[in-house]
């Protein structure tokens, strides 16, 4: 197929009325990848960081996602194992495989049944760890690894994440920029969620809970 | 797909007199506008952000070879494949090969118009392989042997009793023997049923709505989550993009991201949005083992350095169809193919020729709504004028609005007696229209008249009250 891509590429430059670039011009393209430039950023987006807090926490909440912030990362169990007997859902858990998630203080809930792994059909609830929030949209965002399968994302019914207070940027852009520090490059998968799945497809009616989570749960833990 | 846009319209015509069709149309009008308003509303940097997407995708198309080039080797360099198709032929042809070598009988689909452009549900299904489409909508028309009426919502043709029907049809073999209206039943019962089709598929098929050239990684925005599952859970991730879905770093889809979802649905941003890069890493427990991108040019290539090569821009909000007078009132199967609204009545004709499809930019009432909402400011109205033009040119104009251009022509080039005889048909069109100041029916004018009255003139042309006018003043 090499000769498709060879005529596509033909005729794209027989458009733009030149052959393929080079000099200056193709340096400069290759500096703008190397060092993307920030577009426009809403300035809502620039908030000092508490209240770049709030704001996620506004705009997750009115995405329909529901919102608990615990003092701190030691606080998370017992504010799930709250969450669930509120709900009246079932005790079963599976935790993402990450480590931070897994060293917190679960033997504390004799009550729960946890595994840890990537999730299966008939899973109800799933615990993840996010690696970032985003205020701008009230958006979590999560890597896949082997520490956090993206199957968690989407086959449980209730969903709950588990996002560190500062871990919460902005804008998009700093959120990539965060991306960016780690140094990995990107992971196969980078999920950005707000709020439960729906869908408007019957009569432009909006419905919560279509093929992914009915509910997502976010503990948000200071720091 | 089939094109039927040459009866553009016959097909306006019936989609007018079918009921249900307008019962459902009411519901595409009563959302979107109203909700993209709000949502604009509660951004006030909305219109520079256009400014600032609309200078991004000229930047895009002025360097488009360059930024494909880099595309493909990031996507390799992760261990994915890219495939460049000229047309849909090779397209189709490519997704079998895949499908093929891992021995597919199942494969499911996000929703994705570029798979509509092409055909492949029919081209698969010819070959053996089942297509199942996952978004909900879709699905709703997959059942019913239907092509989608809307870019985004591809069922708002529907009523829910419609779509009671399609599933009391169809799901009694899963145990649903009951006939359910309501939506929520219906999403769950929906929901049920695809869960077990997601967890068999070999393959899964999604569109993108952005390539990053910077890191090989395509986009998806979507509210259901089905995307997500289709290319999770089965071992191949296909995905059909057309070359002009391009954005050159993370921080310019970001861009487009703003600018998204608030013209189409009027959220903030959908509830996912996913960034695809590659297969699955090594140390991965989850995600498809192979990641293949398969690229379509079909035509746009030639809009490069052309009147239409700003049509390149549309990013497919749907913000023109949904505030369209015209789609509004016919809706989108009128349109006869897979793009309708004013961006299709732009596209159609590039993609399937102005012969099939001229009819479709001659159906605007060049109210300039499309341009107003328009995130990428694309000049539609303009473009439609384009085809036009083309198609007086290439005499494919119907004969009698070619008869009646020419007959204007006459009378221009001969300014004495065009005053006369304005002056006259001024006079009769008052006396026609009598007291009640309308004109019911007029000969000639049968396709104006039949659907609304003609306001009578006020007796005088227009140059004549002009000249009394600046008689008046001096
Ligand atoms: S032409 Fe503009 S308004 Fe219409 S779908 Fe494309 S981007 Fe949206």
């Amino acid at each position: 197929m090499s000769e498709a891509r060879e005529q596509i590429l033909a005729t794209i430059r027989r458009g733009l009325q030149r052959g393929p670039l080079a000099g200056e011009r193709r340096e400069q393209l290759e500096a703008r990848l190397a060092q993307p430039p920030r577009n426009l950023i809403p300035a809502r987006a620039a908030l000092p960081p508490a209240e770049q807090v709030e704001l996620f926490v506004t705009l997750a909440l009115a995405a329909a996602a529901t919102v608990e912030r615990v003092a701190d990362l030691a606080a998370v169990p017992a504010a799930v194992v709250a969450f669930l007997s509120r709900e009246g859902l079932p005790t079963d858990l599976v935790l993402a495989p990450d480590p931070d998630l897994t060293a917190l203080p679960w033997d504390g809930q004799p009550t729960l049944h946890i595994e840890r792994r990537a999730a299966v059909d008939g899973d109800k609830t799933c615990v993840a760890s996010a690696f970032a929030g985003i205020a701008e949209t009230g958006t979590l965002m999560l890597l896949s690894g082997p520490h956090s399968p993206t199957t968690l994302n989407f086959l449980p019914d209730t969903h709950i994440v588990v996002l560190r207070a500062n871990r919460i940027v902005g804008a998009y852009e700093d959120a990539w920029s965060r991306l960016r520090e780690r140094g990995q490059g990107m992971p196969r998968t980078v999920n950005w969620i707000t709020g439960p799945s729906r869908s408007a497809d019957i009569e432009q009616t909006i419905q919560l809970g279509a093929h992914g989570p009915l509910r997502l749960h976010i503990v948000l833990a200071d720091p | 797909m089939h094109p039927t846009s040459q009866t553009f319209k016959a097909n306006a015509s019936a989609a007018l007199h079918d009921a249900a069709l307008q019962r459902a149309l009411k519901n595409l009008k009563s959302g979107f506008p109203g909700k993209r308003a709000a949502a604009i509303a509660k951004l006030p940097e909305f219109d520079a952000l256009r400014d600032a997407g609309r200078d991004l995708k000229n930047h895009v198309l002025e360097h488009l070879d360059f930024y494909l080039e880099r595309f493909e080797a990031q996507v390799t360099a992760q261990g994915g494949q890219v495939h460049w198709a000229r047309d849909a032929a090779e397209a189709n042809r490519i997704v079998l090969d895949i499908c093929r070598a891992v021995e597919a009988r199942t494969v499911t689909k996000g929703k994705s118009m570029v798979s509509e452009e092409i055909g492949l549900n029919d081209f698969l299904a010819a070959n053996g392989i089942e297509p199942i489409e996952t978004d909900l909508g879709e699905y709703i028309i997959q059942l019913r042997h239907e092509h989608p009426s809307h870019i985004i919502a591809p069922a708002i043709h529907l009523n829910r009793d419609q779509v009671a029907d399609a599933f009391h049809a169809h799901h009694g073999q899963y145990g649903f023997t009951e006939r359910n209206e309501n939506p929520r039943a219906l999403m769950s019962e929906a929901r049920q049923v695809l869960r077990q089709r997601f967890l068999n598929a070999d393959v899964g098929i999604t569109g993108a709505n952005f390539c990053v050239a910077e890191t090989g990684t395509t986009v998806i925005v979507t509210n259901e989550g089905n995307g997500d599952l289709t290319q999770i859970l089965p071992r191949v991730h296909i995905v059909l993009a057309s070359i002009e879905k391009i954005a050159p770093t993370l921080e310019d889809v970001s861009t487009f991201l703003r600018l998204l979802s608030r013209s189409a649905t009027g959220q903030e941003i959908t509830v996912y949005t996913t960034f695809s890069s590659g297969p699955r890493r090594p140390e991965d427990v989850d995600g498809p083992e192979q990641f293949h991108v398969v690229l379509l040019d079909n035509g746009r290539s030639g809009m490069l350095g052309g009147e239409f090569q700003d049509m390149l821009r549309c990013i497919r909000c749907s913000a023109c169809l949904n505030h369209c007078p015209v789609y509004g009132a016919i809706g989108g199967h009128a349109y006869g193919w897979v793009y309708p609204g004013p961006m299709g009545s732009v596209l159609t004709p590039q993609l399937i020729g102005v012969d099939i499809a001229g009819a479709l930019p001659n159906a605007s009432t060049f109210c300039g709504r499309c341009e107003d909402v328009c995130p990428m400011r694309i000049p539609l109205p303009a473009m439609m004028r384009h085809w036009r033009e083309r198609e007086f040119e290439r005499h494919l104009s119907p004969a009698g609005f070619r008869f009646g251009l020419r007959a204007w022509a006459f009378f221009a080039q001969r300014p004495k007696l065009y005053q006369s005889v304005t002056r006259i048909a001024a006079r009769v069109l008052r006396w026609l229209g009598g007291r009640n100041g309308r004109i019911k029916s007029l000969p000639l004018a049968h396709g104006w008249t039949a659907w609304r009255d003609l306001p009578t003139p006020q007796g005088q042309t227009f140059q004549q009250q002009w000249a009394a006018r600046q008689e008046k003043r001096s």
